[in-house]
């Protein structure tokens, strides 16, 4: 018992350093689902680890007839259930990268270059890295309306989704001009990278013979 | 399979595999059957699985240590062999190591497709695998994909394998060996044009009917990235209904798409040489993609004058790097619709002659870049199925997408038939085949219209004359005919009066013909002398006769095509009670053993 409570007690801790993280770097409501899984997963891996390690210090031939299966789970648990933080975000940018060549693109000094050699590469960036974003998230405008028209904000509204400017006063329902509608990200598909290291964005590449 | 659930379609392309199916326990309207395209998930890069509906049929061997295993895992687990989108992308950039176009390979080329001979030209290191193996590797990839994603597993199922009209019965038997390879023996085959016409069918919901009538010959024109392929589909009508025959096919043509995009490529380098600018062979791949781009936007309706050309720079210097050219609507215009689509005569004939500097040896590519002329020796050599030429045609393949070669393609044939040749559109190019062999499997089961076909060419064997032995000069071959043109799938023929006699214990040969233009031969038919093309030399048939040896054993010759669609010739004793098969024997590499 001392064990789970111990263990809980430390969850807790990973879970506050987490929210923190979360919130702080990553930007609070991006993403429910990880946000879950951070919050939750030290609680759920801790009470894991809890029964577990009793289990060991148990005699190795009865533990190993009891629950073969927990030496495993022992061994590479921590690194299935918490994947790093970053790993989605790498992915995403390996694809840009891969497709779109954006990491190229932005590292580069443009200072020496014309507007037209820019022009001209960011051509074959925009539409690469365009079509590869359609395919890692589906976007859609916040608000339905047209740019530059009346939009109508109600009362209850939610400030993560809507920003407003100029002569802010009084209660809402608010009227306004819709100057910029917003985007939300209503999917994210963003290809796993089975088996490869993931923070070589882009492989070095070396060409034989 | 008669009862089985699905009905499925497999187009097995020269560059992409496609597979689609039908539920029969869904409702079904037979004028417009539910068809749905499988989405075949397949490595896009190592490490990235993506689902896809078509399948490169490329096949990459990596090196040691190239690419970690792990990253090489498909989600129904490890593949033998990489193939797909990788496997294309990857080939492209280590040509050595990939093998392509495997299916062209299958057809007659003087090679054994059975043999360990692709990538052909590869370094010694490579383990080197036969055609019928990569096909094979394919449509063991299709099975994977059917099985992880459908309730019931695809060997059940009733299976409809297209293949070019062009291929003769030699590559049909090998692409059914490709297909037991892959544990999918029960395939049965279909002609691939034939297969885009059923899905033109079912994408005109019935209405057909009224686009088409009696005496009517419809072309199809199947342009692919690698091979073209063409039939002539004719309309009649019996007990007042219409039907549909396949009446010609044509010959198994080299040319496509990828003919296209690196003549324009090859085009652009050599102005970009001209203002000082080289490209390197990465820079040059770039440069074949960015200008099939530009020929899809320039030869779509509407197009713009001119498109962008950007070959991005290769280093991370990407922009300082980045080649960026135009190609003008009126450069395409003369490149490849004059290029590849010239307004010849309806009596001109594909030129042998000329080489073009874009072929890769072994394989038999067209010399003659002018589609035109290759329809128009087609059309030539079937006046009798159509004497004015086809009235009307009927597109299909990737490239025909391209609104301006389908109009100056129906133009051509418009100027050599006199009056305007209508143009039937149907849907989705890229998947029309293996929907169409779908719908195909339906109509078999008695629901829809069904295009009679049979054989698509008459079948000889050669007999030796009886004439005295001159040096240096074999005796002349006559060809006797054992299989009539159009034969149907589960029939038979036999030649009664002629007898041969062999010995047991010895292999039998048999020097082995087709034609697709002597449509009259029946079974016994004697043909004494035979025009340039007409009867074209397949790999010879033999077969060992077992027995007590030294035997000599009176046969006669029986053919039979079977319910799969592969033709199958035996010896069967005077008596009948022994049968020998003839086999293939595609080591001849110009048809003798």
């Amino acid at each position: 018992m001392k064990t789970v409570l111990t263990a809980v007690l430390l969850a807790a801790l990973l879970a506050g350093a987490n929210y923190w993280a979360l919130f702080t770097i990553g930007g609070a409501s991006s993403c429910m689902p990880c946000a879950a899984i951070f919050l939750g997963g030290p609680f759920v891996l801790a009470l894991a680890l809890a029964g577990i390690l009793p289990a060991l210090s148990r005699p190795r031939a009865a533990a190993a007839a009891e629950e073969p299966v927990a030496l495993t789970d022992e061994v590479s648990g921590p690194a299935a259930l918490a994947p790093p933080p970053a790993d989605a975000a790498l992915r995403l940018l390996a694809t840009l990268q891969e497709d779109g060549r954006l990491i190229d693109f932005l590292t580069e000094s443009i200072q020496g270059y014309s507007d037209e050699q820019i022009g001209a590469a960011t051509r074959g960036i925009h539409d690469a890295c365009a079509k590869a974003l359609r395919a890692c998230v589906t976007l859609e405008p916040v608000l339905p309306g047209r740019e530059d028209e009346a939009v109508t904000v109600p009362k209850g509204f939610d400030p993560s989704e809507i920003r407003l400017t100029g002569d802010v006063r009084g209660e809402p329902p608010f009227t306004g001009i819709l100057r910029h509608a917003g985007w939300r990200v209503t999917g994210v598909s963003i290809p796993e990278r089975t088996g490869l290291e993931p923070r070589i964005v882009a492989p070095a590449e070396v060409e034989l013979g | 399979m008669a009862d089985a659930r699905y009905v499925v379609g497999i187009d097995l392309g020269t560059t992409n595999c496609v597979l689609a199916w039908i539920d029969t326990q869904a409702e079904i309207d037979v004028d417009a059957p539910p068809v749905e395209v499988l989405a075949l998930p397949q490595l896009v890069k190592p490490g990235v699985v993506e689902a896809r509906p078509q399948l490169p049929s490329f096949l990459y061997l990596p090196v040691a240590e190239e690419m970690k295993p792990e990253s090489l895992a498909l989600p129904w687990g490890m593949a033998e062999h990489v193939v797909g989108e990788l496997a294309r992308a990857r080939g492209a950039e280590v040509p050595t190591r990939v093998v392509a176009s495997a299916k062209s390979w299958l057809a007659s080329v003087g090679v054994d497709p059975s043999q360990p001979i692709l990538p052909w030209q590869a370094p010694d290191d490579v383990a080197k695998l036969s055609p019928v193996d990569a096909a094979a590797a394919y449509l063991r990839h299709l099975r994977a994909a059917w099985d992880a994603a459908m309730p019931a597993p695809l060997v059940e199922q009733e299976l409809y394998l297209a293949v070019p009209a062009s291929f003769d019965a030699a590559a049909r038997d090998l692409t059914v060996r490709a297909a037991e390879h892959a544990g999918l023996g029960g395939a049965r085959l279909i002609e691939e044009p034939q297969a885009a016409f059923y899905a033109w069918l079912a994408d005109t919901a019935g209405g057909w009917r009224d686009m088409v009538g009696v005496g009517d010959v419809v072309l199809v024109c199947d342009i692919g990235g690698g091979t073209t392929d063409l039939t002539l589909v004719a309309v009649g009508e019996e007990r007042g209904g219409l039907v549909l025959a396949r009446r010609a096919v044509g010959d198994h043509i080299l040319l496509g798409g990828d003919n296209m995009d690196l003549t324009m490529a090859h085009a652009v380098r050599a102005r970009l040489t001209d203002g000082g600018t080289t490209l390197d062979d990465w820079q040059f791949r770039g440069l074949v993609h960015a200008a099939r781009d530009a020929k899809e936007a320039l030869l779509a309706a509407n197009a713009p004058a001119e498109a962008p050309v950007v070959v991005l720079g290769r280093s991370r210097k990407v922009i300082g790097g980045t080649v960026r050219t135009q190609i003008a609507r009126d450069e395409v215009e003369a490149t490849l619709v004059d290029g590849f689509f010239p307004a010849v005569d309806r009596d001109d004939k594909p030129r042998a002659a000329r080489r073009t500097g874009l072929q890769e040896i072994g394989l038999p590519y067209a010399s003659d870049p002018a589609i035109t002329r290759h329809v128009a020796g087609f059309i030539g050599r079937h006046r009798d199925v159509a004497p004015d030429g086809p009235s009307a045609v009927l597109f299909n393949g990737g490239v025909m997408r391209a609104d301006r070669f389908r109009r100056r393609m129906a133009e051509v044939l418009s100027a050599w038939r006199g009056s305007q040749v209508r143009v039937l559109t149907g849907s989705d190019p890229d998947l029309a085949v293996a929907r169409g062999a779908a719908t195909y499997g339906l109509a078999r089961r008695g629901r829809g219209v069904r295009i009679r076909g049979g054989t698509a060419r008459a079948y000889y064997v050669g007999v030796e004359t009886a004439m005295p032995a001159v040096p240096g000069m074999a005796p002349p071959v006559k060809a006797l005919c054992v299989a009539p043109f159009g034969m149907e799938e589960g029939s038979a023929a036999t030649l009664p009066d002629a007898e041969f006699g062999l010995v047991v214990g010895e292999p039998a040969h048999f020097r082995f013909f087709g034609s697709s233009v002597r449509r009259t031969d029946t079974p016994g038919t004697v043909v004494e002398r035979w025009a340039e093309g007409e009867l074209e030399e397949l790999p010879p048939l033999e077969t060992m006769l077992t027995g007590d040896a030294d035997r000599t054993v009176p046969v006669r010759l029986e053919a039979e095509v079977t319910e799969v669609g592969t033709l199958a010739v035996y010896c069967v004793s005077r008596d009948g009670t022994e049968r020998w098969k003839l086999e293939f024997n595609v080591r001849g590499a110009d048809g003798r053993p």
